[in-house]
């Protein structure tokens, strides 16, 4: 079964933040409290609200998302571009391991929920003034990926697209809600290059079955060996690296995972 | 009633654009949904002008031009024609076929030598755009859920219609109105546009049975609901120029290879002003004229049409003229043109409109001038013809509008009607809480059983 959040009340968070004290950040490492940002798990991915969206991935501001690596809002086509994305990045747990095992690599979350958007912004901030040099490739944005993957990125552009735990919209009417389907797989597809990864867990038993039913069906998907799973150091942090992976190994439950590359498709 | 839960579901997916409605009670919104359940006329015209072809709420009119004769259409294949507003038309680019489809949500499949039905396909849902592949061997149809179905097409061996051939998906726009469908020239694509700005071309497969799942490219640069596609012939690319219309005004030109937005005309600048409020200058309706490189594009509120040139070597789109429809209130709601004829075709016209006695009511006008009869000749001014001129003649006009005059009064108001219809449908609307609370309870997600 999975996992049933509480009921949290929203922090009213303009009268957090205009205090001085600020409470919503721990002053000691500079860290949002989590406590201060908790949400619903469940959004409805049907309806956009009130977010800007980019008319198309060149105009994406990325001099706002990492200031310090690209500095110019205008930029040459030369430059380094995202290559990995976290869909449904939750509060950040991925992103922020991630970024240190690739410095490299500019690396983005995507997050449906407003207040868990401006934790993982906060966590991301702080951590920047705590380590200086570090953690100035990764950033997010709210948005809802399910409708906007493809003003963000470019045809091909992406390494590696992450959906850790997404929401299982149990019942059969809401199965179209969900973020690995058939149709969707056509425009992951469409951002991934040739050989980019598709990482996707979940301990929900039918939500796994599933997720790799659509990606075995989908001829630009196949599947990766044992042996190219055993080698990949991202593929640990699936269960590890996040917040739900945690809880999910503290409480001794499954998890189920689908990894998968693209192809070429043979016709 | 199926139309309101329908938009209601449609309408979840909204965004703040600005517009704020102010809270409506709730007799309004039965209203609006009435004012949406408008259909505007619409025209097509065959490849090679043998026939042409308006669609005026449930009803199918088609004007034989080879004999001069209005065509009796046949349809045994059970359904009884359509029993609810038709939303899209077209002929395929063979010529053979022709396919009609709407909110009875079937969608019919005829043959243009007898004008019978050779197929009928029940959809899931209303139908918003259809599409015939070059080689006939399939058709494609769009719901307002942003699914692209194909199924398909019969052998032409003259045997029995089929009634209820299963469609299967062929591609998805995520929870989007797809306005429209359209075949590049080299059937190597198919184009879907959607009222969340977005353009999508996918690789056309050989199997369309098993999906296309191969996206070619986004075509993004649209600021608002793109509401139609065409496409330029060009001998230097195969696969065309495709041109596009939205709500933001423009009339937008793309590489569909790169997905590269090649020129903007911001046709919304060029109208006389109008009026009041802004959504006036929506591009309803472009078509393409064969054998030059001319584009007619119809915007709400311009009683006539403008003309945009587009020039092929530097791929720039310029506005050539506006052709005005003088003495009569005429707002296209449809054009069409064939691939030989010269000739741009122009219906105006809405059924179930409030305000009206008459139940429906079309009017045809068309634009000669755009072929030039002889090389030496100077470029022909584009001019409206006369009722007299028109080929087919009165004869014609009567089966197409269904009358020789009709009150022009009658058509302000069906233009009106039409220009609320398509805001209603595509442009998102902002509720307040109680007013989406109100919406949801009453939604019905039930799917239907078959």
């Amino acid at each position: 079964m999975g996992m049933f959040w509480k009921l949290n009340k929203l922090v009213p968070e303009n009268n957090m933040l205009q205090n001085k004290a600020n409470p919503t950040i721990n002053k000691s490492t500079g860290l949002p409290r989590k406590r201060f940002y908790r949400a619903r798990a469940h959004s409805n991915p049907l309806s956009d609200s009130h977010f800007p969206v980019p008319i198309s991935p060149s105009h994406v501001d990325y001099s706002l998302h990492y200031p310090q690596l690209l500095p110019l809002a205008n930029r040459t086509d030369t430059f380094n571009k995202i290559e990995f994305a976290d869909i449904g990045c939750g509060f950040g747990g991925l992103l922020i391991s991630l970024a240190t095992l690739f410095p490299e690599t500019l690396m983005i979350g995507m997050e449906l929920r407003d207040k868990v958007t401006e934790y993982v912004k906060e966590r991301i901030l702080g951590l920047r003034v705590a380590s200086p040099g570090q953690y100035q490739n990764a950033s997010v944005v709210r948005t809802n990926s399910m409708k906007y993957i493809p003003n963000y990125f470019e045809k091909g552009q992406l390494s590696k697209m992450f959906f850790l735990f997404p929401d299982p919209h149990f019942k059969e009417k809401n199965h179209r809600r969900r973020v690995i389907s058939p149709h969707l797989l056509d425009e992951y597809a469409y951002v991934l290059q040739v050989g980019g990864i598709i990482y996707t867990i979940t301990d929900v038993e039918e939500l796994g079955a599933w997720m790799k039913s659509c990606l075995q069906s989908h001829p630009m998907f196949e599947p990766l060996s044992e042996m190219e799973l055993e080698a990949d150091p991202v593929v640990k942090l699936l269960s590890s690296a996040t917040e739900e992976g945690q809880k999910v190994a503290r409480n001794g439950g499954q998890t189920f995972q689908a990894v998968f590359r693209r192809i070429t498709p043979s016709s | 009633m199926e139309g309101t839960k329908m938009d209601a579901r449609v309408d979840e997916c909204e965004r703040d654009d600005g517009n704020t409605q102010e809270d409506a009670p709730m007799e309004e919104s039965e209203q609006n949904n009435k004012d949406m359940e408008v259909a505007p006329a619409l025209v097509s015209v065959h490849p090679t002008q043998s026939s042409v072809a308006v669609a005026l709420g449930s009803d199918l009119r088609v004007f034989n031009l080879l004999d001069n004769s209005a065509v009796s259409l046949m349809d045994e294949s059970g359904g009884a024609y359509h029993n609810d507003s038709i939303r899209c038309i077209k002929y395929g680019t063979n010529g053979k076929l022709f396919v009609s489809a709407g909110d009875d949500k079937l969608v019919k499949v005829w043959s243009t030598d007898c004008w019978r039905c050779i197929s009928t396909v029940v959809s899931e849902k209303r139908v918003s755009a259809v599409a015939i592949s070059n080689d006939g061997l399939h058709v494609c149809f769009a719901d307002k859920f942003g699914v692209v179905w194909v199924v398909d097409l019969p052998g032409f061996d003259g045997t029995k219609a089929s009634l209820n051939q299963k469609a299967v998906p062929l591609l998805a726009h995520y929870c989007s109105i797809i306005t429209s469908l359209e075949f590049s020239p080299d059937g190597r694509f198919i184009v879907s546009a959607d009222r969340d700005f977005k353009i999508r071309v996918t690789v056309f497969p050989k199997k369309p049975l098993d999906g296309a799942h191969e996206i070619q490219s986004f075509c993004l640069g649209h600021t608002e609901f793109v509401s139609c596609l065409a496409f330029i012939c060009t001998p230097d690319s195969p696969q065309g120029i495709l041109v596009s219309g939205g709500g933001d005004s423009t009339v937008r030109m793309w590489d569909i290879i790169s997905g590269s937005l090649l020129d903007t005309c911001e046709v919304g600048t060029k109208v006389e002003p109008n009026a009041t409020e802004g959504n006036c200058s929506t591009v309803t309706n472009i078509c393409t004229i064969p054998e030059c490189t001319l584009i007619a594009v119809a915007i709400q509120s311009l009683r006539g049409i403008m003309l945009l040139t587009c020039d092929l070597s530097s791929r720039t789109l310029s506005v050539s003229k506006v052709v005005s429809i003088d003495g009569e209130n005429f707002v296209p709601t449809s054009l069409g043109s064939s691939i030989s004829g010269g000739l741009l075709w122009m219906v105006t016209g809405a059924s179930k409109f409030r305000g009206s006695d008459v139940s429906s009511l079309s009017r045809v006008k068309v634009i000669s001038g755009f072929k030039k009869s002889n090389p030496n000749a100077s470029e022909q001014e584009p001019t409206v013809l006369a009722d007299s001129e028109i080929p087919g003649g009165a004869k014609l006009l009567e089966k197409l509008q269904g009358s020789i005059s009709i009150d022009e009064k009658v058509f302000l108001a069906a233009a009106d009607a039409v220009k609320t219809a398509m805001c209603n449908l595509l442009i998102k609307k902002q509720y307040s809480d109680e007013k989406r609370e109100f919406r949801k309870r009453t939604r019905n997600d039930k799917k239907s059983k078959q």
